[in-house]
């Protein structure tokens, strides 16, 4: 049997391989996406719903300076909560990947993922709120005679985010640092680098995949979070997702829902663009294929 | 490039590292001198990397001291130690080009751009790699690879370069050829080279002094002729070279000459031998005995006319072993005891070696081929 054939044959079979991902890729991301592209250009139905009529108010209606003011504190808060996280998951990552017990952190970061995301964030709420835990240890303390406003505001809000998400970061900042030769660290120590600048100019530079993803799946989800600005939010703390809920609950303006919907999904997809073609590019400059290398290194 | 730098002479007194109850280094002493080419030999795991770690700074001592030109360097961290070392698995930087592996450590030192330029071409010039600077690690070989690794760990201008088995993942003949070179720039460059191998030809052709380590033990300390032909221990003498080594028993010892001629009673060849030694062993003493292969003479007839000083086997071929420049012989005495031989082809044979296996020979070695290594007790 020759490799051409070969070659044909494992083609057939890789896409038997992937058929059941682009079924369900098909029904549970192309048809839903397709829906609300469709009704963020129909008219709005008096009780919900939509009327089939093709028309441009949605998005009219977007460019509202109060959405405007929504849009960009959510980027605001996304991008911020991102930062800290990242922040805070490097070390952790780092602390992971070269210690002895690296099944036992894994399984500690995991474990939160068993409570329901909603049971947490009302164990936030216990914590944070005027006559919560942090609260009444203070005041027991004597640090402060009446309760601090530590819920219903913005940095709630962030703390909250940070702490849903910083696993999402920690594991593939975690799986990259674990293959990083440590030793490059070392090399550097000897050649002159300071502690952070071996940190900063080999390993940083060495583990942008890993960073790019954290970032990627902490940015995302942040960015069209409703349930903890709703729970742990104030006024100041409405964002797109809190948008898209009221349109379709309360205000029943599921275009507009759907064209917010929309806003997100371009969003996030831009972020998973530009993670793909960066590690691709990444990939290609370090694993580039050694062109002439003389048989025996070079000597001449 | 008439670059020449300055070395520093190394001491390492009395350091002992332990991991738990097991001790990687025991009580190491070491006088390492200025401008030395210097070898760490020694089989794996004896502790030659824990040892050069120590004194590159990415480890720290129990106990011991390091010194550096006569300064103790302990306290210091790594990149405060004039220091550099080219590691076993290079650790270039993978995503810096070979041009900007070696520059790192001058964009560090924030050298002005057209200084650094120079100094970065200056030093790929002097390791050959001119036409491969704009390369990623990823695409050299793995000779290309260890020279960036030599061109980047000299630009700092060390006075002591580190060197953990830096030829260990390439093949037998490219290593030859890297190690002559490595000999050359150490001749050019004039720094201190502290140079770890479990290779032991790799240790004698190139080194100034060598240090033979066991078990996180100095052996030995000394020129490689020193250690090769008068060495001090039995694991000296079996790891450095081939050689036959027997425990024997001391018969006689009389002047003779400026030395001593010693009479070694070695019951393995069944026989008393003749050796000649500088020092005057007391009689019933255990010591061992050794002699090289390539000093044994290997006839196929009786020789005629036999001196005093001459021991003289007779035994059979058991094992011939042709390599075209030598031929090697395991050749069984008369008591069963298979001893080594190895004799040179330097003139043309028609036939071939004359000695084939099953053949009776006659092995013989003069007494001052023998050497006496180890007093085994007091
Ligand atoms: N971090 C460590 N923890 C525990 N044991 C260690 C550690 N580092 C080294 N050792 C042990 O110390 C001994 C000496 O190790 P070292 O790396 O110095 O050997 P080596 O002489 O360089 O060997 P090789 O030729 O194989 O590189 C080994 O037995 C090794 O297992
Ligand atoms: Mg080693």
């Amino acid at each position: 049997m020759n490799s051409h054939m070969q070659e044909k044959r494992g083609r057939r079979l890789g896409i038997t391989y992937s058929a059941p991902m682009g079924l369900w890729l098909t029904f549970f991301f192309l048809v839903p996406l397709c829906i609300i592209i469709l009704y963020s250009f129909l008219k709005k139905g008096l009780y919900g719903g939509v009327e089939w009529e093709f028309t441009l108010t949605a998005y009219r209606q977007m460019l509202n300076p109060n959405f405007m003011r929504v849009f960009l504190r959510t980027l605001w808060v996304a991008a911020l909560s991102t930062v800290i996280t990242i922040t805070l998951a490097l070390p952790c990552g780092y602390a992971m990947a070269r210690s002895r017990h690296q099944v036992m952190w894994l399984a500690l970061v995991i474990i939160p993922f068993w409570t329901n995301s909603l049971i947490r964030i009302y164990a936030w709420i216990a914590i944070l709120s005027s006559e919560g835990f942090v609260n009444e240890a203070l005041k027991a303390l004597g640090v402060i005679g009446e309760s601090l406003p530590l819920i219903y505001n913005q940095g709630a809000v962030i703390t909250v985010l940070i702490y849903m998400y910083i696993p999402f970061a920690i594991l593939p900042l975690f799986t990259t640092i674990d293959k990083f030769d440590f030793q490059l660290l070392e090399a550097a120590r000897d050649l002159g680098a300071s502690k952070p600048e071996s940190i900063f100019k080999v390993l940083i530079p060495n583990i942008r995949s890993g960073i790019i993803t954290a970032v990627i799946f902490t940015f995302i989800p942040i960015f069209g979070a409703y349930t903890v600005p709703l729970l742990v939010g104030g006024k100041d703390s409405y964002m797109i997702g809190n948008i898209i809920v009221d349109q379709v609950t309360k205000t029943r303006n599921w275009p507009l829902a759907s064209a917010f919907s929309l806003v997100i999904t371009v969003v996030s997809t831009i972020g998973v663009i530009w993670m793909m073609t960066s590690t691709a590019s990444e990939r290609a400059r370090l694993k580039a294929p050694a062109q002439v290398v003389d048989a025996n290194g070079g000597i001449s | 490039m008439g670059k020449r730098l300055k070395g520093f002479d190394v001491t390492v007194k009395d350091v002992s590292r332990a991991y738990g109850n097991f001790k990687a280094l025991d009580d190491v002493s070491i006088e390492i001198r200025k401008g030395e080419f210097f070898s760490l030999l020694g089989p794996s795991g004896c502790g030659k990397t824990t040892l050069l770690r120590i004194i590159a700074g990415f480890d720290s001592p129990d106990n011991g001291v390091v010194l550096l030109d006569g300064k103790d360097i302990l306290p210091l961290p790594p990149d405060k130690r004039q220091v550099n070392t080219v590691f076993q698995s290079y650790a270039l930087f993978p995503h810096l080009s070979v041009y900007e592996n070696v520059a790192f450590p001058l964009r560090l030192r924030k050298v002005p751009a057209g200084k650094l330029d120079a100094k970065v071409r200056d030093y790929l010039h002097l390791v050959q790699l001119d036409n491969h600077m704009d390369k990623k690690p990823s695409m050299l070989s793995g000779g290309q690879k260890q020279r960036v690794a030599i061109a980047r760990a000299l630009i700092n201008e060390p006075s002591v370069l580190l060197l953990d088995e830096p030829l260990s993942a390439l093949d037998a003949k490219l290593r030859q050829n890297l190690l002559v070179e490595l000999d050359h720039l150490h001749d050019q460059i004039g720094i201190t080279f502290i140079y770890v191998t479990h290779d032991q030809s790799e240790a004698l052709s190139v080194s100034d002094r060598i240090a033979v380590m066991n078990q996180g033990k100095v052996l030995q300390i000394g020129t490689p002729y020193e250690i090769y032909e008068s060495p001090a221990t039995d694991f000296v003498a079996r790891f450095i070279g081939e050689t036959n080594l027997f425990p024997a028993v001391v018969k006689q010892c009389d002047p003779y000459e400026d030395y001593y001629m010693t009479t070694l009673d070695i019951p393995a060849l069944g026989t008393e031998i003749k050796v000649t030694d500088y020092d005057n062993l007391a009689v019933g003493q255990h010591v061992s005995f050794t002699v090289r292969p390539e000093k044994l003479k290997i006839t196929g007839h009786q020789p005629t006319r036999v001196g005093k000083d001459i021991n003289l086997f007779r035994g059979i071929v058991e094992e011939p072993i042709y390599s075209g420049f030598q031929s090697k012989y395991y050749v069984s005495l008369e008591n069963g005891t298979v001893i080594k031989v190895i004799q040179q082809h330097a003139n043309y044979m028609d036939e071939g070696p004359d000695i084939d296996w099953k053949d009776q020979v006659f092995v013989s070695w003069s007494a001052e081929d023998g050497y006496i290594v180890e007093v085994v007790d007091s």
